[in-house]
């Protein structure tokens, strides 16, 4: 039965795909990338990775087709002709395939229990993380405190992303949308007519608007949920971050980047982005004070394992807060360039 | 037999190829964005591929966990998770690229840009 979903859902991929290669409208490419993402985020839980499959869910689906959308929406939406027929390239991407598919060879079968990738740190992370690190999920022990230094690179990683964004776009130069920020907080003036005069946008689509704003709430407090309870079930810091992110994304897209730039404000985003990195690093610092090694949450507290219950509790609100603000930022850094709604 | 167990890793084989041929042959640069996360996430697929274990179940324990429950690897988890998010920041500046280049040139198609290059 599972080898038989496997078996349709990957087939289901190879067609996407396809469609992807030879499809010349870019929005529609774009959908499809979205539907290629939802189908493996259901491999990945077939193949029992449940917190893999929550992340592509959300952000290969969510945030990556939103975002591809934004730039679309800035260049051409049909991709031109190419030149020339692509024989050579066909024969290298076959021939890379041949000897990929050569090197599976010595590959244990798959779902092999036998196979020496689950023989050695597997098991220990596995049998030995309750009594060392505490959450019952193990993919947060090891993430969060066996992995700690790795997930904070991932996370500085995420941040420069974010800067090099808006060292590229720059949304702040935007001069009438300063004015209008710096009007709302300064003066209080009644809304300036520059910002109220345009019409509401999709003022058309009441269901739309309505439900939209019916579902923020809901989405915030399920990235709460997922937040706090990713040490007992799947999610974590990265997921809560991406789903807080994509509410705030909804908002944007139901009224206005600008309306949604007044709510959360861009100078607001880069502090708290600034913030998460440093609680995350600051645990590390406070774990050295206090007598451990970098971010060896043990000293934290009397006991051990409080002390990793506490570590892990900073550093996921760390890497929540820094990849909903990033997240954000991106958004608004695509989708302010062109002073339109998305 | 040898085919049915590896078939998972020749179909994510054969995606990310088509996410390469994708990258390599077409001029539009959304497109080789497109097909760059293609190719990212059939090795997402790949490596959640080895991770699993018949009979096993995900890494988390609960009241229901019996003794000896197998579990899938939980590492190629962790790596991965955190890939993903890296993944959409690094498309994420690949964009703000295609964005600028843009307003630029007023194309994105490769050939184009490197003809306004060869003409100043």
């Amino acid at each position: 039965m599972e080898a038989a979903v496997d078996i349709v859902l990957l087939s289901l991929l190879c067609v996407t795909v396809i469609v992807i290669v030879y499809i010349r409208k870019l929005f529609c490419a774009i959908m499809l990338l979205g539907i290629f993402s939802l189908i493996s985020a259901s491999l990945f839980i077939t193949m029992d990775a449940v917190d893999v499959a929550f992340t592509e869910a959300a952000v290969g689906t969510g945030i990556s087709s939103i975002l591809l959308l934004s730039a679309l929406s800035l260049t051409h939406t049909r991709e031109r002709r190419p030149a020339h027929q692509p024989y050579v390239a066909l024969m290298v991407v076959a021939v890379t395939g041949a000897v990929l598919v050569y090197g599976t060879m010595d590959l244990p079968a798959f779902g092999d229990p036998d196979s020496a990738i689950h023989r050695h740190m597997a098991v220990r992370f596995i049998v030995d993380s309750p009594q060392e690190v505490g959450p019952p999920n193990v993919v947060t022990s090891v993430l969060a405190s066996y992995r700690g230094y790795d997930t904070l690179g991932e996370t500085t990683v995420i941040f420069t992303a974010g800067i090099a964004l808006v060292a590229l776009l720059g949304f702040n130069r935007r001069k009438e949308f300063k004015v209008r920020l710096s009007g709302a907080q300064i003066t209080s003036v009644p809304e300036v007519p520059l910002s109220s005069a345009p019409k509401v946008p999709n003022a058309d689509y009441l269901v739309l608007r309505i439900v939209g704003k019916m579902f923020i709430p809901l989405i915030m407090l399920f990235a709460l949920y997922v937040q706090f309870h990713g040490d007992y079930g799947p999610g974590g810091g990265f997921q809560a971050g991406v789903i807080f992110a994509s509410a705030i994304m909804l908002y944007a897209m139901i009224f206005n980047v600008e309306t949604a730039m007044r709510v959360v404000t861009p100078t607001a985003l880069r502090l708290l982005a600034v913030l998460g990195l440093l609680l995350y690093g600051g645990v590390g610092v406070l774990c050295m004070l206090l007598g451990g090694n970098f971010l060896d949450y043990n000293v934290l507290a009397h006991a051990p394992l409080h002390g990793q219950h506490l570590g892990i509790f900073l550093i996921e609100l760390g890497v929540g807060i820094t990849v909903f603000a990033i997240m954000v930022t991106m958004f608004y850094a695509l989708g302010n360039r062109s002073g339109r709604s998305v | 037999m040898n085919w049915v167990g590896h078939y998972n890793y020749w179909v994510a084989i054969f995606l990310m190829m088509s996410g390469f041929y994708v990258v390599i042959t077409r001029g539009n640069l959304i497109k080789k964005l497109i097909g760059l996360n293609v190719f990212s996430t059939s090795v997402f697929l790949l490596y959640i591929s080895m991770g699993k274990i018949n009979g096993g179940t995900a890494p988390i324990y609960s009241e229901h966990t019996l003794p000896g429950q197998l579990f899938s690897n939980p590492v190629p988890h962790v790596l991965i998770l955190t890939a993903i998010v890296v993944g959409v920041a690094t498309t994420a500046v690949g964009l703000a690229l295609t964005v600028r280049i843009n307003e630029r040139y007023g194309t994105i198609e490769e050939d184009e840009i490197r003809a306004k290059d060869d003409s100043l």
